[in-house]
C-alpha cells in the first residue's frame, strides 16, 4: 500500500469535513443540530477538525423535548463549555404551550413528532438557512434516498420526488429566502464506522452508551427505561437489567439493549455480532408503519 | 480497508434490486428486523419467496409502483472493503438521478438480461458510464438460470457488448454470468456455471484495483473557506481550508493562485489541526501561504509547474437535467468545485443520441435528459482540467438562478 493512501475512516472524515466547510462557505446563518447522541457528538468532533483554531461558523442547536436522558443533557452542556462554542436550546414544552399543541397520549407518549414544530420555529427565529444534522443513510430507507444537501421549503418539507441532482462533490446550496437546507455530512457512514471512528479518535460519550444497571419495563420485547414520562400499569413487567443504549433519543421512544459492554471495544464486538439493525432494536416510533420516517421527513423532521 | 463506490445500472426487470438484495443478504448485511419487514410486505403482496428487491425500494411511491425513482445508497462491508452502492433507476425518465449516482462511482455494474442481450437501455447506461468516465465497468449477464446457464448465449452477449465498449472507448470491461435470484456467482461460485473461470462478483468487487482512481500527479486545491481566528494569540493566523482534490503538496512547494495568477509558496500544512510536512488527495487540509496574497473561496491553489487550463470559454458535453428546456443563449450560474460564476450557453453544437451515440443536428433547444456538445462562456475565468484526464477538476454544474435548481452537468472537454 502506498503511503499516500487513506483508509475508509480517513476518507469518510475528509468527506465530512469538506461538506461542513461547504456549509461555512455557502451560507449566511448555518446551525449544527445537536441531540446529545453519538452521531451529533461525532459531528462536533469533525467540526473541530474542520474549523480549529477558528471558532465554529455556526452555533450548536438542541431541540429539547423535555424527555431527554439527564446524562445526555449534562454531556451536552459540558461539551459546549469545553469547546467554548455557542449552544442554543429551545424547548418543545414552550411550543406546546404557545401553540396549544395536543400532548401525545398513550403509554409511551412520544414528543418526537412535536420536535418538528419547535425546530421550524427555531429555524425561523434565528433565520437559519442551513442545518447540519447527523442522519446517516444506513439508518433507514427514506434516509437512504436523501441528498447530502437536502432542500426544504419554508414549511420544512422534504419532497423526495423533487430532489436536486447532486454531482461529484459539488454542492448547490442556493435557496430562496425562507427555505433552508438540511446538510448531512455523515450520510455515508454506517453505525459501525461511527463506533470505529469514536474508538480511533478517542471521542468521549455520555455514560448511557456503556453498560449500566437500570430499572426497565419490558414491552413487546423491548426494554424501556422507567421514567416520569411513561405511564406505568400494574401488569408491567419491571426489572433491573444490565443495559446500554445503542442510540440516544427520548426516554419514551428509545429502547435499551441488554449488554455487559463497558468499553468501546466491547461495544464494537457486540455491534459486529448483532442481528438487529440500530433503529429496529432501539426505536419504538419507527415501527408504526413502513413509511414512518418518510412521512415525518416530508413534514419537516430532521 | 478502503472504500469502493459503485453504481448498478439496469431496470427492475433486469433484476437490479434483486442483485443488490442478494449482495446484502449473502454478505450478511441484512438484519433480522429488516428481513422480517420485507417478509411481511411480501406476504402483503401475496407472493411466494421473500422478495429481495424490497430491500432497496425506499419511498412509498416506489414500493407502490414497483419502480426505482431516485438513487438509494446502500452500505455493506467485507473484511477487505467498505462498499457504497448507488442503487440508481434505469429508466430514461430518471437519467438525471442515475447521473447523480454515477458521478462519484469507481465502478459501474451494467446488468444485462441473458434472455434479451444488449438492448437500447444497455447502450444508454454504457454511454452514461463513458460520459462520466467511470473507471471500471463490470457487465453482469443476469438471469442465466432462465437460459439454462448456456455458455453460448453468454458468449454471444460478451461479443455484442465488446462492440459497444469499443465504440464508446470504455476502458477495461469485466464480464460475469450470474443469477441474482438464485445467488449464482454473486458471493459463492456456481456449479451450474462451472464453465466460467473468473471471479465471483463479490470477489471482483473486493479485488478491483482502485488506488489509481485518485490522481496524485496534479495538485489542485479549491479554497472553500478562510480560517481567521482573529484572537490576540492567533492574530496573524490565516489558513485556507479546503480539500486537496488531486495531487500532493509539500511544505515549500511553489504554487499559483487561480484565476489571479499570483504566485507564492506553501509555508505550512495542517491536517485536522496537526502540522504535517505533506498532504495528498483526498485529504481535507488547511494551507498557509508564505506571502500575504489575496485568496478567497472559489480560488484554486495549483502547483506552479503544472497549471490547469484557464479560460472563459468552455467546450463541454452537457447532460441537461432541467424540467424546462435549455435554449441557446440562456444564462446560468456555473459551479465547479467551490467556484460559482455567471455563464451563458453560447452555442449548442450538436446533440448526442444517447441510444446510438450518433451526433445529430441540434434544434437549438435541449430537453430533459438530453446530451449535447455546447460552448459555455463565463463571466470570469475558470481554472479546469479536461474531465477525461482529471474528473475531480473537470466537472461543473449549471444552476438556474431563478429557481436555484441544478439543471445541467458539464463534462469539460
Amino acid at each position: 500500500m502506498s503511503k499516500y493512501h487513506l483508509d475508509h475512516l480517513e476518507q469518510l472524515e475528509s468527506e465530512a469535513i469538506h461538506i461542513m466547510r461547504e456549509v461555512a462557505g455557502q451560507f449566511e446563518k448555518p446551525a449544527l443540530l445537536f441531540s446529545g447522541g453519538k452521531d451529533s457528538i461525532t459531528l462536533v468532533h469533525l467540526a473541530l477538525k474542520a474549523f480549529r483554531p477558528g471558532k465554529f461558523p455556526f452555533p450548536l442547536v438542541h431541540i429539547d423535548t423535555g424527555h431527554n436522558f439527564q446524562e445526555a443533557l449534562d454531556f451536552r452542556d459540558a461539551l459546549a463549555e469545553k469547546t467554548g462554542e455557542k449552544l442554543i436550546v429551545r424547548y418543545v414544552e414552550d411550543t406546546i404551550r404557545q401553540q396549544n399543541l395536543a400532548e401525545p397520549k398513550g403509554k409511551f407518549a412520544s414528543r418526537n413528532a412535536l420536535q418538528t414544530f419547535t425546530l421550524l420555529d427555531t429555524i425561523q427565529e434565528f433565520g437559519f438557512d442551513a442545518c447540519i444534522g447527523g442522519a446517516r443513510r444506513d439508518e433507514e430507507k427514506a434516509r437512504a434516498k436523501e441528498r447530502i444537501f437536502s432542500v426544504r421549503d419554508e414549511f420544512g418539507q422534504w419532497d423526495p420526488k423533487l430532489q436536486r441532482p447532486e454531482l461529484w462533490n459539488t454542492y448547490n446550496g442556493r435557496i430562496h429566502k425562507g427555505e433552508n437546507v438540511r446538510v448531512f455530512p455523515i450520510s455515508n457512514w454506517t453505525e459501525l464506522d461511527i463506533w470505529n471512528y469514536i474508538r480511533r479518535e478517542n471521542i468521549e460519550l455520555p455514560s448511557i452508551y456503556f453498560a449500566h444497571d437500570r430499572e426497565v419495563l419490558e414491552h413487546e420485547g423491548q426494554l424501556v427505561a422507567l421514567s416520569a414520562f411513561i405511564q406505568r400499569e400494574e401488569t408491567d413487567k419491571i426489572s433491573t437489567r444490565r443495559v446500554r443504549y445503542r442510540t440516544v433519543g427520548d426516554m419514551t421512544c428509545t429502547a435499551a439493549v441488554e449488554s455487559t459492554a463497558t468499553t468501546i471495544d466491547a461495544i464494537i464486538s457486540e455491534i459486529i455480532a448483532t442481528k438487529t439493525s440500530e433503529r429496529g432494536e432501539t426505536r419504538i416510533d419507527d415501527k408504526v408503519s413502513e413509511a414512518a420516517m418518510e412521512d415525518r421527513k416530508k413534514s419537516g423532521y430532521f | 480497508m478502503d472504500i469502493l463506490r459503485f453504481i448498478t445500472a439496469g431496470s427492475v426487470d433486469d433484476g437490479k434490486s434483486t442483485l443488490i438484495g442478494r449482495l446484502l443478504y449473502d454478505s450478511k448485511s441484512i438484519m433480522i428486523d429488516q428481513l422480517e419487514a420485507i417478509e411481511k410486505q411480501t406476504r402483503n403482496r401475496e407472493e411466494g419467496d421473500i422478495d429481495l428487491a424490497l430491500l432497496t425500494d425506499g419511498l412509498r411511491a416506489e414500493r407502490e409502483q414497483g419502480i426505482t425513482i431516485d438513487v438509494a445508497y446502500k452500505y455493506f462491508s467485507t473484511p477487505k472493503r467498505k462498499f457504497i452502492i448507488a442503487d440508481a433507476p434505469g429508466h430514461i425518465q430518471y437519467t438525471r438521478n442515475m447521473v447523480t449516482g454515477a458521478s462519484n462511482a469507481n465502478l459501474i455494474i451494467i446488468l444485462i438480461d441473458a434472455r434479451h442481450g444488449v438492448i437500447e437501455q444497455t447502450r444508454r447506461h454504457s454511454i452514461i458510464a463513458s460520459l462520466l468516465n467511470i473507471p471500471h465497468v463490470v457487465v453482469a449477464v443476469n438471469k442465466m438460470d432462465m437460459v439454462d446457464y448456456s455458455q453460448d448465449i453468454y458468449n454471444n452477449i460478451v461479443i455484442d457488448y465488446a462492440a459497444v465498449a469499443a465504440s464508446l472507448g470504455l476502458p477495461q470491461v469485466t464480464y460475469i454470468p450470474i443469477s441474482a435470484l438464485h445467488g449464482d456467482n454473486i458471493v459463492d461460485r456456481s456449479e451450474r456455471l462451472s464453465w466460467y473461470e473468473g471471479e465471483t462478483l463479490l470477489n471482483l468487487l473486493e479485488n478491483v484495483e482502485i488506488q489509481n482512481d485518485t490522481d496524485l500527479q496534479h495538485a489542485r486545491f479549491p479554497v472553500q473557506y478562510v480560517i481567521r481566528p482573529q484572537t490576540d494569540l492567533l492574530h496573524d493566523y490565516r489558513g485556507y481550508a479546503g480539500k486537496l482534490i488531486s495531487g500532493i503538496y509539500q511544505k515549500g512547494d511553489q504554487v499559483t493562485i487561480l484565476p489571479s495568477g499570483l504566485q507564492t509558496t506553501i509555508s505550512r500544512i495542517e491536517v485536522g489541526g496537526r502540522e504535517v510536512e505533506e498532504a495528498f488527495a483526498p485529504q481535507s487540509v488547511v494551507l498557509h501561504l508564505a506571502d500575504n496574497v489575496d485568496v478567497s473561496r472559489g480560488d484554486v491553489i495549483v502547483a506552479s509547474h503544472d497549471l490547469p487550463n484557464i479560460s472563459q470559454e468552455l467546450d463541454v458535453l452537457l447532460c441537461w437535467m432541467g424540467n424546462k428546456p435549455l435554449t441557446e443563449g440562456n444564462r446560468y450560474l456555473l459551479q465547479i468545485n467551490s467556484r460559482q460564476v455567471k455563464s451563458i450557453v453560447k452555442e449548442i453544437r450538436y446533440k448526442l443520441d444517447v441510444n446510438s451515440l450518433q451526433q445529430e443536428v441540434s434544434s437549438g433547444t435541449v430537453g430533459l435528459n438530453e446530451v449535447v456538445r455546447a460552448t459555455i462562456k463565463t463571466a470570469s475565468p475558470v481554472a479546469y482540467d479536461a474531465y477525461k484526464d482529471l474528473r475531480v477538476n473537470g466537472g461543473a454544474i449549471l444552476i438556474d438562478e431563478t429557481s436555484h435548481v441544478t439543471v445541467g452537468a458539464c463534462m469539460i472537454q
